[in-house]
């Protein structure tokens, strides 16, 4: 196997391609560095590591190692022929990011970043997390590489997500709830950039999503390649085919961004994007940044963010935390505007009954996040009809969530 | 030709540092932003900064963080900018804008720079637009002759500060801590060798922000910058004494720049 070559005989998901940004991380009009000057420094240190770590053998081969030996990659493809029954018969396969060690796609995006941290010399390493699966998988790669980690959390997050608080503490990471602002993962992100700004010379900002100023749209987009690529190739052997589409949720956009791009030169496949619709788009309260917000610059880039009339951000609300956020990953809008991706939204309640629905068909426990994914597949499935191939992100489990389902659910008045 | 230019010209003339004083536009209410701003100028600050209230203001620390809260929630709208500005220059003030970019997109940047002219600004401060970025800025403030003040800071190349001073105009904003605003006990001692290597590559004038609040230090820094600038100490004053707290930092303030010599003058 070459350096330019995965296990599976695809392309090396590191190699530049027509599908990079410019030089100064512009997808179309979108990307970019609105940043202040003084991370500016970081960001080229940042750009110039990855840019030769990408191309250096002994770096890709470390990483697919890690991915391969200790987050378990390839992760499952799995037909989901029960649930399928209520997508209008459309065959549907799962990727099983929720197999992945700490539960989501999160992981190889972390473990890449982590790799570079350690190439910068650098030994802190700051993250933001909403849902709190960024933050277990950050703490979890600090842990392993011997690297100190500090967790910018929205408080509203630590409440709604107390037993992801409790995995990273255990993993030796220091929880800090955000108190500012909304108290959700937006003001995380603003926070853990007044941490970056002050000690950039020690810490590397370890960014969860596609987001954020260049080159993070593109590294971490690279590091979750992996996820389409081996999608592909599984879906072929499985089906002899193509799917029809492939649906993913969008908070930020990182799982997304990554199985999308196992596709985006298969110009028959749909690359369908399901932003959280919460309680209703007519309520005002929801985080469908892409189908109703506006172009702007938010958190180092340039991309769609729902802000008012004034170009203040406003609220994001779902009732899954990692898709709460205001803002999503420029090469989303990118891909918008140019009609090569499709978004739509999932409410509460659709999202919801999805969980539980897969929960009950498959016996497969989905993160809410995914879950959305799944609400959009049901209904893609009616109108592709029995003839459809679908293929579902399912970025996480739904361990984390339990809480939350059981008060949605009404359990805890049950017993 | 400048705006800020006859300003720097004066200072320099006579051998001390610019005061430059910082306040969000409606804290703690619009007509209140606009008495506290004046009251600057009145007690010697030779130019205000009025700051521009961002829902996600990531390079400030906690002081301006609230104060920009309490003018959101006291119901701040981007229009009440331009008459606080104008409030400003009316009474014989000098203003320049300071804020965060987005803001200025949505508005649309060639009507922002052309309702900033129209109500007596002399320039914009773009905390998080760097030149690279800022193409339609540099057209909207030549077209109608506003100063770009953009920043420079400690972990700037000499490459990025070449760039950046090449697009600068009235002067240049040296952030001299790696961090947010806020009030420090010290102002560090990379400003002086930021201003230095600055220098090096620009006539312009330099100004110094981020952790001043006493007259010494005011004196401190204007020994090696040509402007002293202060936010954090001034929303705290006027969170605390209102318009006599504000007078009262800006004329120890204003003396502190007169005590010690220009280093160009």
């Amino acid at each position: 196997m070459s350096a330019q070559e995965t296990s599976t005989g695809a392309p090396d998901p590191n190699a530049a391609g027509p599908h990079d940004p410019d030089e100064r991380g512009h997808f179309g009009p979108y990307g970019g560095r609105f940043m202040p000057e003084a991370l500016i420094g970081a960001l080229d240190e940042l750009s110039a590591e990855y840019d030769k770590a990408r191309l250096d053998p002994e770096f890709t081969a470390e990483f697919a190692r890690l991915l391969r030996d200790y987050a378990g990659r390839p992760s499952l493809l799995t037909e989901a022929p029960r649930f399928a029954e209520h997508a209008g018969g459309a065959r549907v396969f799962l990727k099983r990011e929720d197999l992945n060690h700490t539960g989501s796609h999160k992981i190889n995006n972390v473990l890449g970043q982590a790799l570079l941290t350690k190439r910068m010399g650098k030994q802190r390493v700051i993250a933001e997390t909403g849902a709190g699966q960024h933050g277990v998988a950050t703490a979890t790669a600090c842990a392993l590489m011997g690297l100190d980690c500090v967790v910018y959390m929205g408080e509203v997050d630590t409440e709604r997500q107390a037993l992801n608080v409790a995995r990273m503490k255990l993993l030796g990471a220091e929880v800090i709830p955000v108190k500012s602002g909304s108290r959700t993962l937006k003001d995380a992100i603003n926070e853990a950039l007044r941490d970056w700004v002050t000690n950039v010379d020690t810490t590397h900002y370890l960014l969860g999503t596609a987001a954020g100023g260049h080159p993070f749209p593109v590294m971490v987009r690279n590091f979750h390649k992996v996820i389409g690529m081996e999608a592909r190739a599984q879906f072929l052997d499985q089906t002899g085919r193509l799917p029809d589409a492939v649906a993913a949720c969008v908070g930020g956009g990182s799982n997304a961004i990554g199985i999308f791009h196992g596709f985006i030169d298969d110009p028959g496949v749909r690359l369908v994007g399901i932003e959280p619709g919460g309680k209703g788009i007519e309520t005002g309260e929801h985080g469908a940044t892409l189908g109703h917000g506006s172009p702007g610059t938010l958190h180092g880039a340039m991309s769609y963010l729902l802000q008012d009339e004034d170009g203040q951000t406003t609220e994001a609300y779902s009732i899954s935390a990692g898709l709460d956020y205001p803002g999503v990953g420029p090469e989303h809008s990118w891909l918008k505007d140019t009609g090569r991706a499709e978004y739509r939204s999932a409410t509460d309640d659709e999202a919801m009954h999805a969980f539980r629905l897969l929960s009950r068909t498959e016996g497969i426990i989905p993160a809410i996040e995914s879950s959305h994914a799944l609400a959009g597949a049901l209904k893609l499935g009616q109108e592709l009809g029995p003839d459809g191939y679908l293929l579902v992100n399912l970025s996480g489990r739904g361990d984390k969530d339990m809480d939350t389902a059981a008060k949605y659910f009404g359990f805890y008045e049950e017993s | 030709m400048g705006r800020l230019d006859p300003l720097f010209a004066r200072t320099r003339e006579e051998g001390r540092g610019a005061l430059i004083g910082y306040l969000p536009a409606g804290f703690p209410t619009v007509d209140g932003s606009a008495e506290l701003l004046r009251g600057m100028v009145d007690a010697g600050c030779d130019l205000v900064e009025v700051g521009v209230p961002y829902s996600d203001p990531v390079m400030d620390g906690p002081v301006i963080q609230a104060a920009a809260d309490t003018a959101l929630r006291a119901g701040f709208r981007l229009r009440d900018l331009f008459t606080t500005v104008e409030a400003v220059a009316s009474a014989g003030g000098r203003a320049v804008v300071m804020t965060y970019w987005n803001p200025v997109f949505r508005y649309g940047v060639d009507a922002f720079a052309r309702d900033l002219a129209a109500a007596g600004g002399l320039g914009l401060i773009t905390p998080d637009l760097i030149p690279d970025e800022g193409a339609d800025w540099i057209a909207a403030s030549a077209a109608h002759d506003l100063d770009r003040i953009f920043l420079v800071a400690p972990s700037s190349s000499e490459e990025r500060i070449a760039l950046t001073v090449a697009a600068s105009s009235g002067f240049v904003y040296a952030t001299a801590v790696m961090g947010v605003t806020g009030a420090r006990d010290q102002v560090g001692t990379s400003a002086e060798g930021l201003v230095a290597r600055t220098r090096a590559h620009t006539a312009l004038p330099i100004g110094v922000g981020l952790g001043v609040r006493s007259g010494a230090q005011a004196a401190e820094v204007a020994s090696f910058a040509d402007a002293v600038i202060v936010g954090s100490a001034f929303v705290t004053k006027a969170t605390e004494h209102g318009v006599e707290g504000v007078r009262a930092l800006a004329a120890e303030l204003a003396e502190g720049v007169r005590k010690s010599p220009s280093t160009i003058g």
